[in-house]
């Protein structure tokens, strides 16, 4: 398949068109209908909540969220093949993906709120923290690839930029280091055509993004984003190729992000309906729903039927998170240092006794 | 404070052919922060434009547009962001110039907003001016006011030295004030007797200063009359009015959002020592961050100074 796809011909790897019908067999890749359904089903689900975290910001009940509308194909794929041990290592636009891992979207809310505790991911195993300075989190991915070879473990790392991020050293250097060391990493690009305003064709004069593997002596391949299918085979035969000890894979995402940056972001001052509109054609849902309403598997009934129990599902995340109480001032120092310096202690005292006078006023 | 600097760069990109205005989302976006907002109209995607998303190659192609002769005015998204650029600001815009024996100059204006308040993700909130201005060989400015931020950024982009630019984004919009339309200055090295008072002197800078007025209202309620001094430069430091003023009221406390150890309060408590040292009739005191990184919103609040909390200090202070 990396041949066939090699990035340097420009083809893009796609299972079915838009209308959800098989366009390229040969690359479908193995599920069984239950999983095909499941995976559905949990894109669905994380668009609902994309969707709804949008209205709870709206509403002021939330700070600034990044929306994952329109993107929901690339974790879904991911999370089809990700095992339990594997590692995720995300940027901050993977919902899918954290919640296929275990994270909860109580926790993800709370992240959004303003609580440093949301990021704690109980039953989130090898799960790295959302990483905000852009492709910082790559090189880690690295990092976390030679710890795999070095104790051979059976593992495999997947990591998260967007197109924006190929502009950044440390996503360069992150190639390299993965590919010197054969590391068993899986870096996901999702090219979602901008970086807040600017647009792809601002970052690289490169013909796709995937291309830039090339250099690295590593494989690449560029997939349509948007099929579902087509990403959880590049997703399955870069894990597979990663695992073997041939070394990294780079996989170019190509979709859309239908939302806006983040819940600051107003991307009418950059962007045309015309050009959202073509894009819509592409929905992964949508897409992805039809293939299942042909093959029986699904409906707009059942549909109808499990989104109010969604909704419901999502918003006692929500409101668990609303009510998570106080961040008490001991949170603010307790977890910087193994060892606090007693300097940190005197700090925190000195606040205390400020605290102290104040309700003495 | 937005539309002042937008000025500033305006009548600069206007008079200069040499000035270059660039960096992530400044040009069709005019920046996050609507800083930049309709320059690229104006002048031209030549001379505003969007880079791609990388802030060393940000920094480090402005080398060499300075090495040139050009004038580049760069922005980074946030100071948050700021930090793989500090390889290029401390490896080579702060040593161009000694390096070469001043055969090239180095005529660079690093633009960032900075600080808390705004209930924002993480990296989005902190200040991390002591790190700028420890480097030798570039200039730091923290405007508090439209006026003086207008007037710092004219000064910046017409100075052959280089300067960081930290915007204090809370106050963005947040103060309301007439400023004058046409060219003006604001020295780089100046700070400035906001208030004048005999019985402490509070230094700030940033939207701290706003907080120091509230606090000293609230002293003066108190009989309390505090003197307060914007520093607007953090490095070249003010030596001279610091000192004067620490010789008239005896006592002095300094005030930043940034962490303690090793901050701009340290290098302002050390010069009145070394400067009003029999005048002293209180230690210098500080009021700043904790030596921890700022808490995402829900817990921003703990780190927060106050006027409240300035007051609380600045009593502390005067009753010593």
């Amino acid at each position: 398949m990396f041949k066939t796809f090699d990035p340097i011909k420009n083809k893009t790897l796609r299972v079915i068109d838009n209308e959800g019908k098989i366009i390229a067999a040969k690359w479908m890749p193995e599920l069984t209908d239950e999983q095909i359904l499941k995976a559905y089903k949990d894109m669905l689900f994380a668009r609902q909540a994309d969707l709804m975290t949008v209205n709870y910001q709206r509403q002021g009940r939330i700070y600034t969220y990044p929306p994952n509308y329109g993107q929901e194909a690339v974790s879904g794929a991911v999370a089809q093949v990700m095992r339990d041990d594997d590692w995720l290592v995300p940027a901050f636009r993977e919902l899918g993906a954290y919640l296929a891992k275990g994270a909860t979207l109580q926790e993800m809310f709370m992240y959004f709120m303003g609580y440093e505790d949301g990021s704690i991911f109980k039953n989130a195993k090898n799960f790295a923290p959302i990483s905000v300075p852009i492709a910082s989190q790559l090189v880690h991915a690295a990092g976390i690839g030679y710890e795999i070879k070095y104790k051979k473990k059976d593992q495999v790392v997947y990591t998260f930029v967007g197109d924006g991020g190929t502009s950044e050293g440390e996503f360069h250097e992150a190639l390299n280091f993965a590919a010197v060391w054969d590391a068993p990493v899986v870096f996901i690009i999702q090219n979602n055509q901008y970086g807040i305003s600017t647009p792809v064709s601002v970052q690289t004069k490169s013909q796709n993004l995937a291309v830039k593997a090339i250099a690295y002596g590593m494989k690449g391949i560029k997939v349509d984003g948007n099929d579902f299918f087509a990403m959880t085979k590049a997703v399955q035969e870069a894990s597979e190729h990663a695992k073997s000890g041939k070394g990294p894979v780079l996989i170019e995402a190509v979709t859309y992000r239908k939302g806006a940056h983040t819940t600051s972001d107003d991307p009418t001052k950059y962007r045309t309906k015309e050009e959202e509109q073509e894009w819509d054609k592409t929905d992964p849902l949508n897409r992805f729903k039809k293939y299942l309403v042909e093959k029986k598997l699904w409906s707009d009934k059942e549909e109808k039927k499990i989104l109010p129990e969604y909704k419901k599902e999502i918003d006692r995340h929500f409101v668990a998170a609303e009510n998570y109480g106080e961040y008490p001032l001991d949170d603010v120092f307790k977890f910087l240092y193994t060892d606090k310096p007693d300097n940190l202690k005197s700090q925190q005292v000195e606040h205390e006794r400020y605290l102290k006078w104040k309700e003495g006023k | 404070m937005v539309n002042a600097i937008n000025q500033a760069l305006e009548i600069k990109l206007e008079q200069d052919k040499n000035v270059i205005v660039y960096g992530e989302d400044v040009g069709v976006e005019g920046g996050v922060f609507r800083v930049t907002e309709g320059l690229q109209k104006k002048f031209g995607k030549e001379r505003v434009f969007d880079s791609p998303l990388a802030e060393a190659g940000i920094a480090g192609s402005a080398v060499g547009m300075a090495m040139a002769g050009l004038k580049p005015i760069i922005e980074m998204q946030f100071s948050g962001f700021s930090y793989p650029a500090f390889n290029q600001i401390i490896s080579h815009v702060s040593r161009m110039q000694n390096r070469s024996r001043g055969n090239f100059k180095m005529p660079f204006v690093m633009r960032m907003p900075y600080g808390g308040g705004i209930n924002a993700l993480e990296h989005h909130s902190e200040s991390m001016e002591a790190i700028w201005g420890h480097i030798p060989g570039i200039k730091v400015v923290i405007p508090s006011t439209p006026h003086d931020a207008k007037g710092l950024m004219i000064s910046a982009i017409e100075s052959d030295d280089p300067v960081i630019f930290m915007e204090p984004k809370r106050i963005y919009r947040a103060i309301k004030q007439e400023v004058n339309e046409d060219h003006f200055t604001v020295p780089i090295g100046k700070a400035k007797v906001v208030s004048t008072g005999k019985d402490i002197t509070v230094v700030a800078y940033g939207a701290m200063i706003r907080e120091v007025q509230k606090a000293a209202a609230l002293a003066k309620k108190e009989g309390i009359d505090v003197e307060i001094i914007d520093l607007r430069s953090i490095y070249p430091i003010d030596r001279e009015t610091i000192a004067s003023s620490v010789m008239k009221t005896g006592r002095i406390l300094t005030v930043h959002e940034a962490p303690a150890s090793f901050g701009v309060a340290s290098e302002i408590s050390q010069i009145a020592i070394e400067e009003a040292f029999l005048h002293l009739e209180a230690p210098p005191k500080r009021l700043t961050g904790f030596d921890t990184i700022v808490p995402l919103p829900k817990g921003e609040h703990h780190y927060a100074i106050t006027g409240d909390k300035i007051f609380y200090e600045i009593m502390r202070t005067v009753k010593y």
